[in-house]
């Protein structure tokens, strides 16, 4: 530490932002505190945690309002939204909601989704594990170069291959389809996950997977029945992670699913949504999409998110 | 039993990489190829045409506002979201004063961080979407609140002004990328020992200097981490600008990214040999950004 600042002068002027040394350095303070250090220490804190809470609360204050105010702007009309923003609305026009749902082909876009999603979640999780398993586990030449190859996809921009996949995908008929979308969903989201469920596979002790095989389990079915569920821990976040991905990509949906406006996915329907609703000047109804897509996520996370936040960051800690 | 072996490492092995031969490494191949070609995408005739592409590419003027806005966003993106993440992970984690405790967290720690990540499970199109409406010069939330605190002169036309287009997109990709580096950065801190904390406070650190001598340098690795998502987050931006701006593309090309550029001449406009040139553009702009990254952040690893 620097010289400069010696615990002495820090005991002298025990101003509110200094760390909770405010207190004599000498003795640090017992759990039961009583009189006047305890006083002081109150003071201090109290100070300290409303320059905190402070801080915090304004940053949360700016991360909830313009989804608040997309909320509020739902139940408006539109002149409403038009003349008073910030307002809050005079009646609250639940109609908004419904006409979304039914005009706005939302509940269309919700299940193409949620197709496409299921399927290459599904697709993403087993080829994964599979994939990763096996490297995880087994020596065999060229070990080294198929991990290299998938953990190689991390760092290459998807953009640089967009080009030619769009291609790919329309000399294959894929153009335009579900499938086409899931296997491409798939392939996008093995670098991560082999990268990571390998590291994990790693971690998972070998005894248990060898009692199986001597007690005559084939390599398959100690896959399938000992080493997956050991795995659920890893195959939690990985699954969290990719299902956020794939739920909310917009990119590869916008340039690889251009067909009719029926099969789109939901991030394509609000923006096609807000393309015509904004023609019409019907912005409730835009606000009410946003609304109901926002919802089933939000409401998913705030249930599960231990695990989501801890799915979410999984792969950046060591 | 050997045999078994192996055909039990084909077998789980063949589909996943079939699968991803197909759709990411012979794209990427291919794309190389491409770039040396003037094919059009439409038709399957095309020509080799050497470095043609890449002669075209320093002379087009649209390739140099995207890389440039590129790079304003990958200077500026990283350093702000990355900066609030590590301040509000060390208010949330070593901010709060308890007694008996030397450091701890802010009461209601756990709240905050719920409600930060909010925007990283949304797609990002409903948030640009919120956020085009909030940024409509007219009868946008921004104006009308300026208006409503007397600023009625202060208008601003957001992100149809050229000058203020390409900072709009960034707060918007700030807003919703910070709570991901704060829960990030708080797990980390939470590995960071206790004592190293009290032994600062022994000496008499205060509150900055405990920030800058202890978590940081201990955050090293997972901060350099941080950095080059954000980075790679830096050189897409294609919903946002998509979805957002006008054009899509800015006024005077000010929200241009090379994204947006790559599929505008790829498949818009039929220039598929010139966009794959473009793409590989974009691939040295990343690795060149990744050896930066590397290189500055490297320095010795602190085991703790």
């Amino acid at each position: 530490m620097s010289g400069e600042l010696s615990s002495k002068d820090l005991v002298d002027m025990p101003t509110a932002l200094e760390l909770p040394s405010a207190q004599p350095p000498v003795k640090v303070a017992p759990p039961t505190v009583s009189g006047a250090g305890r006083q002081r220490g109150d003071r201090a804190g109290g100070v300290l945690n409303v320059f905190s809470h402070g801080i915090l609360a304004v940053w949360g204050l700016l991360v909830t309002l313009p989804l608040l105010w997309a909320a509020m702007s739902s139940l408006k009309t539109d002149r409403e939204i038009f003349t008073s923003p910030w307002s809050l609305p005079s009646s609250l026009h639940f109609q908004n909601w419904s006409d979304a749902w039914n005009t706005a082909n939302m509940g269309r876009y919700f299940l193409n989704s949620a197709v496409v999603v299921a399927g290459s979640l599904f697709g993403t999780m087993l080829l994964g594990a599979m994939a990763a398993y096996v490297l995880a586990r087994f020596e065999f030449r060229g070990n080294r170069f198929i991990y290299y190859l998938f953990v190689g996809g991390m760092s290459f921009p998807i953009v640089l291959a967009l080009v030619p996949l769009y291609f790919v995908l329309q000399n294959m008929e894929m153009l335009n389809t579900k499938h086409g979308l899931i296997l491409v969903y798939i392939a996008y989201s093995l670098p991560f996950t082999v990268f990571f469920l390998t590291s994990f596979f790693k971690t998972l002790p070998t005894s248990v997977a060898e009692a199986a095989m001597i007690d005559g389990a084939s390599h398959t079915r100690t896959f399938f029945q000992v080493m997956l569920p050991m795995a659920k821990p890893g195959l939690i976040s990985i699954g969290i992670f990719n299902f956020l991905g794939q739920w909310n990509q917009y990119m590869l949906p916008y340039v690889l699913n251009q067909g009719e406006e029926k099969d789109k996915l939901l991030p394509q329907g609000l923006v096609e949504l807000a393309v015509s609703q904004g023609y019409k000047g019907n912005w409730a109804v835009l606000f009410s999409g946003l609304l109901i897509a926002m919802i089933p996520v939000l409401a998913v996370y705030i249930i599960f998110q231990r695990q989501v936040q801890a799915g979410l960051t999984a792969g950046s800690l060591k | 039993m050997r045999h078994g072996k192996y055909g039990f490492i084909v077998g789980f092995l063949a589909l996943p990489l079939a699968i991803y031969a197909v759709f990411v490494i012979s794209p990427f191949v291919q794309a190389i190829y491409y770039s040396f070609t003037n094919w059009s995408g439409l038709s399957s005739d095309l020509q080799m045409v050497g470095f043609d592409n890449y002669r075209k590419l320093l002379d087009d003027d649209v390739f140099w506002h995207a890389l440039r806005n590129n790079l304003v966003l990958l200077l500026v993106l990283p350093l702000v979201t990355l900066g609030m993440g590590l301040f509000f992970a060390f208010m949330l984690n070593v901010g709060g004063r308890r007694k008996g405790a030397v450091v701890s967290g802010v009461r209601g720690s756990s709240l905050y961080k719920v409600v930060y990540f909010f925007p990283q499970v949304l797609s990002i199109a409903i948030v640009a979407l919120i956020f085009q409406f909030a940024y409509n010069p007219n009868s946008g939330a921004l104006n009308s609140f300026l208006s409503g605190i007397g600023l009625d002169s202060v208008q601003p036309n957001w992100l149809g002004d050229p000058s203020l287009a390409l900072w709009c997109v960034m707060a918007v990709m700030v807003w919703s990328n910070v709570g991901f580096y704060v829960v990030l950065f708080s797990a980390a801190m939470s590995t960071i020992p206790r004592d190293f904390y009290e032994a600062a406070l022994l000496d008499g650190a205060n509150r900055f200097t405990t920030f800058f001598r202890i978590t940081l340098p201990l955050l090293w690795d997972t901060v350099q981490t941080g950095w080059v998502y954000m980075g790679i987050l830096a050189l897409d931006a294609f919903a946002v600008v998509q979805i957002m701006t006008v054009g899509p593309g800015g006024p005077d090309y000010s929200t241009e990214v090379l994204t947006w550029f790559v599929y505008t001449k790829g498949i818009r406009d039929g220039q598929a040999g010139y966009a794959t040139a473009l793409g590989v553009a974009l691939l040295i702009v990343t690795m060149i950004f990744a050896a930066i990254v590397m290189r500055l952040g490297r320095r010795e690893r602190l085991e703790f």
